[in-house]
């Protein structure tokens, strides 16, 4: 497939590795040549010095072939007017566009083929505080993923002492919540994965990726971890994007402090917030951590673009008593190096925010992909369709599937009704099938699984 | 004096046209032949060649009106008009001193409502109606004053919100002209009179009592034509239509332009004041209430609950009605309806006092300061309406507080000197500084300000119409720094 990613910044970094190791042929255009350099070095793909939004530039990307455009640079104007020129003067069939102003969606027609032409927008900020929201609201959890309009999540938690399901097997957990319909679809032990049946045991340190409705979460974890007083105070590190639209969406409902060292941002954050306070200061400044009380915290978030900040001031806040911290880190080689270390949860914002993208450009009717464990792992949402004879899926029992190994089929969302996967459970077309990958290098196979054909074998 | 040359000549036009507003009672004089004709034929006369010289003479002078011409100008209005305006009380009272009509007129035209004439039942129904058209005028005139000329001048507390700011509150301004913007007031304003006439002819005045009356309520005046005030008509149905009207008084007029311009109740809930106003109000009403049955002042709930909603209303709102002697109730509540007509009105209504805006800027900043003293690092704008609010308005607006409560203390030291007890000078003070009206003690409902010697009934005018004009305006022009060139 032709891609063309506009801007080379963090997003569109993550994108264009993401995509290059797929075969694709992708060309960057950016107005940095520094970046575009680094860029080029690093990956096999093309680089267009230029400003996106002009149709030239875009011509000399290779518009006129194109299969897709993703519209990330920094500035929502840009994304829009390149998404409107690549359809209206280069016929890209489709066009995903970066847009942070909640404004442009508050109307259809903005957006829509008389609009701007996007057919998918995506705000990495946004999706990242989803992602940090669930945390806090789930604060035992490792993650919290949402599928087939949040009819069912899937959570991870790492099994602690104190939970009942802990040392026992895993068909037990029937046993003890008969009333909850969940399905352990994968436990990574020591960082290498298991594909767990019935008979599995749950060990100490065992990470458990779990499905199960929304409201069932809470009694899930509760059987494989003590549960944590609820969070109530929350400090943000990092007034920026993230820590504003953070700040919002928690000021209702937790007690929110927001730090940030520049005093201009601090005047907007603070015009910008109803009940969340707003401190000027360093976040790895000790004074201001002890003199807001950073050991009542319950969950302290450092966001702030710079990764050694992020790591540095959670080890700080760890160390002075906050009771979970959780930082956003770019770099994949720090995320691998803190992880179950001091920091109890270590953010990669580049995987977590660019599935929606992701799925957009994968191939067969995928809805989502969700990347689990920083990449290593992904959860998919596909639709089924077609019939027995045109696709391997539809018709079939779970057991009759060839699954590539380390693939799970966890659950089936049908119309309204969740129905957790077992052997004899058939699947039917228009089902929306959740599927847990632990290989990643075997997704094209579990793509084209779901692909409706005219010939297979 | 070329300088103000263009002053006098807006003025002077001014008072043409406030000559041509006797015609009023002139006419209804005509009418009724009360006796009082003659009382307006020379005011009229006298008034226009007045205006009519003034506006000849600088008739040459074109320049655009500045920002500090402003200042004197809307000083003059309020000074010069009232002058013209004892014209045909004096020629009909030939014992009225200028002084006792000037403190007359001046209490009509700042809507305070502070009276020395006794008798009014026997003056002949032009000259009531001449009083009550004067506070008409006079709401008419705060309304544009407060609303689109004070801003400009940098003066008052409309200016926090100024047409700069975004979001909801962006109401400073309703229309990007200043003409528009009054046409838009006085027709919001006018249609509210109408409905108010319409409303107590129902609840069962005569059509003279309801017009005279609506004049005086709208623009929170509280002059009446009866000594009696609305004790006259023991009537709980009018006084249930007057409380509303007094409220819908003392709520910013610029949003009573827009929910009637969008035919929606939002702008009352985006109004950052109306609310706190509303339940202020409420709350205080029952609270005295409650007090007041159990003082055993009255016996019955819905009596007490009677007389408390009437003359609460009436006192915070600035309009100074009253349907019984509030001033013989315990202590405590008199003294709570004086602190709440010190800010409970609106800004961009026709109420005086401090507003409410101030009050809220003024109780957010105290709270800022109390947490600042927990989180010093911490940044907490005030915010009105959700909009932060900048820290040179908050100080101007603590200026004007001080002001406000230095002026209080100078002129009831001044008035205590003359030999007034204590309450009768503090809550005469408090009375015409808000605009009110009746005070306690001497000055209380049941009495009047008959009784003050000259010196202190010219104290009590300059207090009425420093508060009307938000003070900083009159007291500008007591600076060197204005006359320098």
């Amino acid at each position: 497939m032709k891609i063309i990613i506009l801007g080379a910044g963090q997003v569109g970094v993550s994108v264009a590795e993401s995509l290059v190791s797929e075969q694709n042929d992708i060309t960057v255009v950016d107005i940095d040549g520094a970046r575009l350099r680094a860029l080029h070095d690093r990956f096999d793909l093309r680089t267009i010095l230029g400003s996106a939004s002009h149709p030239s530039v875009l011509a000399e990307a290779g518009a006129e072939d194109a299969d897709l455009l993703i519209a990330v640079t920094q500035s929502d104007e840009t994304n829009l007017v390149a998404c409107k020129l690549a359809a209206r003067m280069f016929n890209v069939p489709r066009r995903i566009a970066r847009i942070r102003a909640t404004d442009f969606l508050d109307d259809e027609k903005i957006l829509g083929p008389d609009g701007f032409d996007v057919d998918l927008s995506i705000c990495p900020e946004q999706v990242l505080t989803d992602y940090i929201v669930k945390l806090v609201e789930f604060p035992e959890a490792l993650q919290v993923l949402d599928f087939a309009d949040r009819q069912v999540s899937l959570v991870a938690v790492r099994a602690y002492k104190g939970g009942p399901l802990v040392g026992k097997q895993l068909k037990d957990i029937r046993r003890h919540i008969p009333n909850v319909d969940t399905r352990v679809v994968a436990i990574f032990r020591q960082d290498r994965p298991i594909v767990p049946d019935g008979n599995t045991v749950i060990e100490l340190g065992d990470e458990v990726f779990c499905l199960a409705p929304e409201k069932h979460i809470r009694q899930v974890m509760r059987e494989l971890r003590r549960m944590d007083r609820p969070v109530k105070r929350v400090m943000i590190a990092g007034g920026g994007n993230i820590g504003l639209r953070l700040a919002r969406a928690l000021e209702n409902d937790y007690s929110v402090r927001v730090v940030e060292h520049n005093k201009r941002r601090c005047e907007l954050l603070a015009a910008r917030v109803d009940h969340a306070l707003v401190l000027n200061g360093d976040a790895t400044d000790e004074e201001l951590l002890e003199q807001e009380n950073i050991a009542e915290m319950d969950l302290f978030v450092a966001v702030t673009n710079n990764d050694e900040n992020n790591i540095m001031s959670s080890l700080l806040a760890k160390r002075m008593g906050a009771r979970r911290v959780v930082a956003l880190i770019n770099r994949r080689s720090y995320v691998d190096l803190l992880q179950s270390g001091e920091i109890d949860i270590a953010i990669s914002p580049a995987q977590a925010t660019i599935g929606k993208l992701l799925a957009h450009v994968r191939r067969g009717d995928v809805v989502a992909v969700h990347s689990l464990r920083r990449g290593a792992a992904e959860a998919l949402e596909a639709v089924v369709h077609g019939d027995r004879e045109s696709c391997r899926v539809t018709g079939r029992r779970i057991e009759e599937i060839e699954l590539p190994a380390g693939t799970t089929i966890g659950a089936l969302v049908r119309g309204n009704d969740v129905v957790m996967a077992h052997h004899d459970t058939k699947i039917e077309a228009e089902d929306h099938v959740i599927v847990f990958v632990t290989d990643k290098k075997t997704l094209p196979k579990v793509e084209k699984l779901f692909q409706v054909g005219a010939r297979f074998l | 004096m070329h300088r103000f040359a263009v002053v006098v000549n807006l003025l002077g036009v001014m008072v043409i046209i406030f000559a041509l507003s006797m015609l009023l009672p002139l006419g209804l004089s005509a009418y009724l032949s009360d006796g009082a004709e003659t009382a307006y034929d020379t005011a009229i006369v006298v008034t226009l060649l007045a205006g009519g010289v003034a506006w000849l003479v600088t008739r040459g002078e074109q320049r655009e009106l500045q920002a500090r011409d402003g200042f004197l100008l809307v000083t003059l209005a309020w000074t010069v008009l009232p002058a013209f305006a004892t014209l045909p009380l004096l020629s009909y009272l030939p014992s009225l001193s200028f002084t006792d009509a000037y403190f007359e007129t001046m209490a009509g035209m700042t809507t305070t409502g502070a009276t020395v004439l006794v008798h009014l039942d026997q003056l002949p129904p032009s000259i009531n109606l001449w009083r009550c058209l004067l506070q008409w005028l006079g709401g008419m005139g705060i309304l544009v004053l407060v609303v689109a000329i004070l801003p400009l001048l940098g003066v008052g507390g409309r200016q926090v919100l100024r047409a700069e700011t975004p979001g909801p509150m962006k109401d400073a301004k309703l229309t990007p002209r200043i003409t528009e913007t009054a046409k838009g007031l006085w027709l919001v304003y006018g249609l509210f009179t109408v409905a108010c006439i319409l409303a107590m002819r129902w609840a069962g005045m005569t059509w003279l009592d309801a017009v005279m009356h609506a004049f005086t309520t709208m623009s929170t005046g509280g002059f009446s034509s009866y000594d009696a005030s609305f004790g006259h008509w023991n009537s709980p149905a009018i006084e249930a239509v007057t409380i509303v009207f007094m409220m819908i008084a003392g709520i910013n007029f610029a949003t009573h332009f827009q929910v009637l311009r969008k035919r929606s109740m939002r702008p009352y809930r985006l109004d950052a004041e109306a609310g706190v106003f509303l339940a202020l109000i409420a709350a205080s009403i029952l609270g005295i209430t409650l007090f007041l049955l159990a003082k055993g002042v009255y016996s019955d709930f819905w009596t007490a609950l009677r007389y408390t909603a009437f003359n609460l209303v009436s006192v915070a709102t600035s309009t100074g009605y009253a349907n019984t002697d509030f001033g013989a109730w315990p202590l405590f509540a008199p003294l709570w309806m004086l602190l709440l007509v010190s800010f409970a009105s609106c800004s961009g209504s026709t109420g005086g006092g401090i507003k409410m805006m101030r009050a809220i800027l003024m109780f957010k900043q105290a709270f800022r300061e109390l947490a600042r003293i927990v989180h010093p690092r911490a940044y907490m704008p005030v915010k009105l309406g959700g909009q932060p609010i900048e820290n040179n308005i908050i100080f101007a607006v603590l200026a004007f507080m001080l002001v406000y409560g230095a002026t209080i203390t100078v002129i009831t030291m001044l008035l205590a000197m003359t030999g007034l007890d204590f309450v009768t000078a503090f809550s005469a003070v408090v009375a015409c500084i808000n605009n009110l009206g009746p005070g306690l003690g001497e000055v209380g409902p049941a009495s009047n300000y008959a009784g003050l010697s000259d010196f202190q009934a010219w104290l009590l005018v300059g207090a009425m119409l420093l508060g009307r004009l938000e003070l900083l305006t009159v007291m500008v022009l007591f600076t060197p720094e204005f006359w320098r060139k």
